[in-house]
């Protein structure tokens, strides 16, 4: 999935009653992160570091998603325990095809890959990022890529 | 099809200034700029490693601290960072941040005046400036520029400004500093 291509609009589940459609969040930026699972093993994980720096993506009007393989059950703990607040979406069933869509789904364990997706206000992919196995990629990129988009925005 | 915006990551943003609290000089060849937590015990382990590391590449090293309290997770790590700064402006900056990371299961407000007041603070304006946060500002912006950098939890650091992707374990650092000296 390259700059300059429309996302593939996906409709996935957000909680147990309710869905999102990513054609849905047109007319602001949305960032979709994709992570392998929930419950990594550091206290520090990048859902966690995107929640903490949830001001600065409000300044852009972002939506931020987080997108992997778990269950709504699981994504509900996970978010209580983490204090979570924006939506995590379950690419549960048929299991991946979100994932597939972007072509991130790595098709050896069946999750998910760690990669980074910001859509401008018409639903177009203005920058993507796969980051390195294990490597939780931050924050700067998402918010160098919004600060790119705004610029552009400006008539 | 437009093209793919050309976007760096993991580059420290803002470099060591007058502002940071620093270790060091300037002039020395390895700049290390830790981004950390003090309610983190990520932090608290990696705390004597920078220590170790300081005190036996002492003339190699520039170092600076900067504030990133996760704060989502940490209830007490916004007041901690504050704490360190409200010391710094007393010209007690590093025993404050000493105290914090060795004391990481104590930072409720009422243990840290007491470690304040035997720091040796005027703990009349130290409390003021807690209360009217006055280093709220400095705090954030440590924390924006971390955003800005890539930091990825903590502690992250940065050697001569880019991202180092290794443990926080003292060989490993001191061999990717060594390679700067």
């Amino acid at each position: 999935m390259a700059a300059g291509e429309p996302a593939p609009d996906v409709e996935l589940k957000a909680s147990p009653t309710q869905t999102v459609r990513i054609s849905g969040l047109h007319g602001r930026p949305v960032v979709l992160a994709f992570y392998p699972a929930d419950f990594s093993p550091v206290c520090t994980d990048q859902l966690s570091l995107y929640q903490t720096a949830a001001p600065a993506f409000a300044k852009y009007d972002a939506q931020v998603l987080g997108i992997s393989t778990d269950g709504v059950w699981c994504h509900q703990a996970f978010a209580q325990q983490r204090g979570l607040k924006f939506p995590l979406l379950a690419d549960a069933w048929p299991h991946g095809a979100a994932a597939q869509a972007y072509g991130v789904l790595d098709t050896d364990d069946g999750l998910a890959a760690r990669a980074l997706f910001v859509l401008d206000h018409q639903g177009v992919v203005a920058w993507s990022y796969l980051s390195p196995s294990g490597v939780n990629p931050g924050a700067d990129g998402i918010l160098a890529a919004l600060d790119a988009m705004t610029a552009k925005a400006v008539p | 099809m437009r093209t793919s915006l050309d976007i760096q990551q993991g580059q420290l943003q803002m470099p060591i200034s007058r502002r940071d609290h620093t270790i060091g000089s300037p002039d020395a060849p390895v700049i290390l700029v830790e981004f950390g937590d003090y309610q983190c015990p990520y932090c608290g382990a990696a705390h004597p490693v920078v220590t170790a590391l300081l005190d036996e590449r002492a003339s190699a090293l520039f170092f600076a601290f900067r504030h990133f309290p996760l704060t989502n997770v940490h209830e007490n790590a916004q007041f901690a960072a504050e704490s360190a700064e409200a010391a710094g402006a007393q010209g007690h900056y590093w025993e404050m941040h000493n105290w914090l990371f060795e004391h990481q299961r104590q930072l409720q407000p009422s243990a840290v005046m007491a470690a304040a007041a035997a720091i040796g603070l005027d703990i009349d304006r130290f409390a003021q400036d807690l209360a009217a946060h006055a280093f709220l500002p400095k705090v954030q912006e440590d924390f924006m520029t971390g955003l800005r950098s890539g930091v990825n939890g903590t502690p992250t650091f940065f050697i001569n400004g880019a991202r180092y992707e290794g443990p926080a374990t003292l060989e490993a650092l001191t061999e990717a500093v060594d390679e700067f000296r």
